[in-house]
């Protein structure tokens, strides 16, 4: 019976080296269980930072997050439950309940039955919520504007598209991203640093506990907030003011260079492109006459008229051409093909061309610049004068802080070769220059900077709308000063001139006691319809706090209603308050959209 | 007298069955503990209750007379073979089979108490004085009916896995005397039977034909006859598929090559018969054999199974991979038990198990618990108080002096084993997923109970071995 005994007992230790072999390999050598392992348990999941508010320049809140709720159900635990009373509570239709679920009677995960309720429908609806087991609300932030204004300048959120994925791996389907404004130029600022919970979740994918008390997990960083250039009360009140019109206003702090005020018209509320509002009424906004899309301020280009005479003016200064005591005698101007008409006559002062924009001074003022003898001939007289003008940032790309401007158009001396032969044009064929028409287009941000240029008697800071960022440095691209070819001296005169504009030139209507206003009016010569009023200023005289530009279309001349909106701007900016109240209701009331 | 037996009572044993089921225990609870406060109506809770039931009838046990137990060992037998057929008709089917009684709030598996009332009745009947296993046919018959018997009933159940424990038996029939090349020709069996599942009928009768062939040549050392045999069969199998060829019969080639094996052995019959020496019919009678139970397996396995059970078997096999379906338990139990390492996740740790990406894990496989929690260290304890208790027992056993001890030792031994082995050969991915419980170890009341009377009975019979002479 021995060898027996020893028969089984070897079977008994044969299997039990067999088992110990076997496990050690699996338990010891082999690692891909414990990889198995953590892909069955451990679930990422997403938590999304707050975004950065944004504030104007005041200290008021213009971009703020607001809390609303999913409503989602767990189809799997719901118990029976009074339908009827439920889709009072929620305002869910019953056939759509029904339907979701149909879809997903047997889901363990959430299915999302209602999105984007706002806090006092979620406080109704949370009120009753507990005779519902199985559903329950998610938090969300969204987007909110509490001024309604400056669309334009702050931008909108969307969600991401292939292109926005396949550029930053930072975001996943779904994530939304700033498309346009601040939005768009200070996401990385704003939208802070995704996080990551590690959840532990069972065989159903139902989540159990947090993997090792949150140990790995990654908390998100809440978005910087910045604060903005932005006057926000000048903005709204620009925004009002160019209702019913076509158009824009730029403000710039000279000094800065920061943007105080960017209305482009018309406008549209912030607040139609939040959360899933931006589909329903992208299209109709999109599609609106005259599309309030399309951000004029930066986009729309314009022959600046005779506020660019201010250019020519202080060019022929710098160039020695002429000086602030030059005085012309005119009569119109003889172009040799036609006549370009003056409605002043005679004997016409630097100070006086300005003040009274002579078109046939400045039409001298250019042969002058173009037929200069240093020159071997008048094409690179022409391209020197460019590029005394592209030194005011006329016609280049300043490099805002809001993306997408335009560059404006001013065409270097071959192209006038090109178009008339080399050799066969002189002053007098592009003599439209001289007075801002023509082949000239610049947009409303650019003669705004120029209105900052002569304010600050020479220089300019790139225009930008942000002021600062939460514990960080703004680029120093917006802290650097531009000087023109045009030394600082030549720009008293000009000034000086500037200022007689307003007190008893051609922008009377835009005088405001005390404030020493200094600007120029110009009418953009329009072929589709009535021309285009334009008005550029700055104010005070001495240490200027403003300088703007104001463009309405199709509104005629200048002093018609650029001027005076573009006062009620600087006195609203510089004194807070405005003392014409019955020209700000004019304003206001008038309709000149349809004035084609 | 009951103070000398308690004195007698093999306290290495009872100490490896504490250890087993306090270890069980806190596996049990660890796998379905869910946070909240202890109740008794938690699979814990239950477990706990069973536990102390067990203890009850370890007292009860210890205070009955010892000769008692070989007196009524023929009546528990009676009983649960009625019990086994009554569930047929009204037991409560779950999971497929009809195997519990349903009494209150418990359930009772008279399958779980089948193994315990055939070692009772198989100690009996081979324990008598003079019994020898080959001294009459029908002795024969008659222990193996003892042994069949539950286990058909069980099979009628649907409960194969239980009744596969009935094989485990056959280490008893071995300690009984059974040769040694039994277990051989067992062993060469079993063989057959996993080859059926690798390489077709015909390969294999041709396999074992000529493997039939070598061994008689080396046996016999007649290089000639074996020559004449093996061209026998070949002609005979031609000149069997020639009609096969012409009439365009639908007759298989293994029909072909059994009816020619059949043939000579018929020619060697009379030929024995001539010359008196039938023990060169052993060697086509085996062949028979072989070729009689492939072909029984390989009509089984692919005529009476049904689609998902011959699934399970090829996932085991290797021969097909699928982790979702039927390879998901195993796939899921491999990876439990191999994210515990070396010293595991800790106790009430384990993420696999806890959170029921294992299935059945406080049954049938509670030692992905173990495996998890506990780590190598652990499963290796786990594995080796198993293997001391049942060399323990084996141990015990041979020291019996009533044939009915010994018998009845084995009897646990093996059974116990079987249990053990294959619960966590199918946990391991080494045997196909075959649910029975581990014992000890695995939630279920009848399960504990009748391993714990079957270990006691023996304790019991252990601590009389002096004065139970029978």
């Amino acid at each position: 019976m021995k060898t027996k005994r020893f028969v089984i007992s070897s079977i008994f230790i044969t299997t039990a080296i067999i088992f110990i072999v076997k496990l050690f390999y699996i338990q010891v050598i082999d690692d891909k269980y414990k990889l198995s392992a953590e892909n069955n348990t451990l679930r990422h999941i997403t938590v999304y930072p707050s975004r950065g508010f944004v504030f104007d320049r005041k200290g008021k809140i213009i971009v703020a997050n607001r809390v609303n709720y999913d409503l989602k159900v767990v189809p799997r635990s719901i118990e029976t439950f009074d339908t009827a009373a439920f889709c009072k509570l929620t305002g869910i239709e019953p056939d759509d309940l029904k339907k979701k679920f149909e879809k997903n009677k047997y889901s363990y995960k959430p299915v999302l039955l209602k999105k984007q309720i706002d806090e006092e429908e979620y406080a109704r609806i949370a009120e009753e919520l507990y005779r519902y087991p199985g559903f329950f609300v998610e938090k969300r932030s969204l987007r909110t504007y509490p001024y309604a204004a400056a669309a334009n300048v702050l931008g909108y959120l969307g969600e991401v598209d292939a292109e926005d994925l396949k550029n930053d791996d930072y975001y996943q389907m779904g994530d939304y991203i700033g498309k346009s404004g601040i939005e768009k130029t200070y996401e990385k600022e704003l939208r802070g640093k995704k996080g990551t919970k590690i959840y532990m979740v069972d065989v159903l994918g139902r989540i159990q506990s947090s993997y090792k008390n949150g140990k790995y997990d990654l908390p998100a960083e809440a978005g910087k907030n910045i604060t903005s250039s932005l006057d926000i009360d000048l903005q709204k009140f620009g925004e009002t003011l160019m209702q019913n019109k076509i158009g824009s206003i730029v403000a710039i702090e000279p000094s800065s260079g920061e943007l105080l005020a960017l209305v482009t018209s018309p406008a549209y509320d912030p607040n139609l492109f939040v959360g899933k509002k931006l589909a329903r009424n992208y299209g109709k906004i999109e599609s609106a006459d005259n599309n309030p899309l399309f951000n004029r301020a930066l986009r729309s280009m314009y022959p600046p008229g005779s506020t660019f005479k201010t250019v020519n003016a202080l060019i022929a200064l710098q160039k020695g051409l002429i000086t602030d005591k030059t005085v012309f005698t005119v009569n119109g101007y003889n172009a040799g093909t036609y006549i370009m008409k003056d409605h002043v006559s005679g004997a016409v002062s630097f100070k006086k061309s300005i003040q009274l924009s002579s078109n046939a001074y400045y039409c001298h003022v250019f042969k002058r610049i173009i037929s200069d003898r240093r020159f071997d001939n008048y094409a690179d007289a022409y391209n020197d004068w460019v590029s005394y003008v592209k030194s005011f940032g006329l016609g280049t790309k300043l490099g805002t802080d809001l993306g997408t401007e335009r560059r404006g158009i001013i065409y270097p001396a071959s192209y006038f070769d090109k178009y008339y032969g080399k050799g066969h044009w002189n002053y007098n064929t592009v003599i439209s220059l001289a007075i801002g028409q023509g082949e000239l287009g610049f947009t409303p941000l650019q003669t705004a900077n120029l209105a900052a240029i002569i304010a600050n008697r020479g220089y300019y800071i790139t225009p930008h709308i942000v002021k600062n960022i939460e514990n960080e440095k703004i680029d120093k691209r917006y802290l650097e000063k531009h000087y023109t070819k045009v030394e600082s001296k030549y720009f008293e005169p000009v000034a000086d001139a500037m200022e007689s504009v307003v007190t008893e030139g051609t922008a009377v209507s835009a005088y405001v006691p005390g404030l020493s206003i200094c600007g120029k009016t110009g009418t953009a010569q329009n072929p589709h319809g009535k021309d285009h009023s334009i008005f550029i200023a700055f104010a005070p005289k001495e240490n200027p706090e403003i300088a703007v530009a104001v463009y309405v279309e199709n509104a005629g001349y200048g002093s018609a209603w650029a001027a005076p909106i573009a006062s009620l701007i600087i006195e609203k900016y510089l004194t807070d308050s405005v003392s014409r109240p019955w020209l700000v209701k004019r304003i206001e009331e008038a309709n000149l959209i349809n004035e084609k | 007298m009951k103070s000398k037996v308690i004195q007698n009572i093999d306290f290495i044993t009872l100490l490896l069955y504490v250890l087993l089921v306090a270890a069980g225990w806190m596996n049990i609870y660890s796998s379905s503990f869910d946070g909240s406060d202890f109740t008794f109506s938690s699979r814990y809770g239950k477990q706990l209750l069973m536990i102390g039931i067990s203890f009850i009838l370890f007292v009860g046990i210890l205070f009955i007379e010892g000769h008692i137990i070989p007196a009524v060992s023929y009546y528990i037998y009676g009983i649960i073979i009625l019990m086994l057929i009554l569930v047929l008709f009204i037991g409560d089917k779950t999971g497929g089979s009809r195997s519990w009684f349903i009494i209150g709030s418990f359930k009772l598996q008279p399958a779980e108490f089948a193994k315990l009332a055939t070692a009772l009745a198989l100690s009996q009947f081979a324990g008598r004085d003079g019994f020898k296993l080959f001294s009459s046919f029908k002795n024969l018959i008659i222990l193996l009916m003892i042994i069949a018997l539950p286990a058909g009933l069980i099979l009628l159940q649907g409960d194969a896995g239980s009744a596969l424990v009935f094989a485990s038996f056959i280490l008893v029939i071995y300690r009984l005397g059974l040769p040694v090349y039994f277990l051989m020709i067992i062993f060469i069996e079993v063989a057959v039977f996993i080859s059926v599942f690798f390489i077709s009928i015909n390969t294999l009768f041709i396999l074992l034909i000529a493997a039939a062939l070598v061994v008689f040549w080396i046996f016999t050392g007649k290089g000639k006859e074996t020559f004449i045999y093996a061209f026998a069969v070949t002609f005979l199998t031609l000149a069997g598929l020639i009609p096969v060829v012409l009439f365009r019969k639908n007759i298989p080639l293994h029909t072909v090559l059994f009816i020619s094996v059949l043939i000579v052995l018929f020619a060697e019959v009379i030929n024995a018969f001539g010359k008196g020496k039938f023990y060169r019919l052993l060697m086509p009678l085996l062949l028979l054999f072989y070729m009689g139970s492939a072909y029984s397996t390989d009509y089984v396995f692919y005529n009476v199974l049904k689609e998902h059970q011959r699934t399970r078997i090829n996932v085991l096999f290797g021969i097909e991979k699928d982790i979702t379906g039927v390879g998901y338990n195993v796939h899921q139990s491999k990876i439990a038990i191999g994210s515990g390492g070396f010293a595991g996740k800790g106790y009430l740790k384990g993420t696999q198990t806890k959170f029921n990406f294992v299935p059945e894990q406080d049954t049938d496989f509670i030692f992905c618990t173990v495996g998890e929690e506990w780590g190598f260290i652990g499963t290796a304890g786990v594995i080796i108080i198993f293997t001391v208790l049942l060399l323990r027992i084996v141990k015990l056993a041979e020291r019996q002096r009533s044939a009915y001890s010994v018998i009845f030792g084995y009897s646990l031994a093996s059974v116990l084993f079987f249990h053990y082995a294959v619960n966590i050969a199918m946990t391991v991915g080494l045997a196909p997923v075959i649910g029975i419980p581990l014992p000890f170890f695995s939630y279920g009341g009848s399960s504990l109970v009748s391993f714990s009377v079957f270990l006691f009975i023996f304790l019991r019979l252990d601590a009389e071995r002096n004065t139970l002479l029978m």
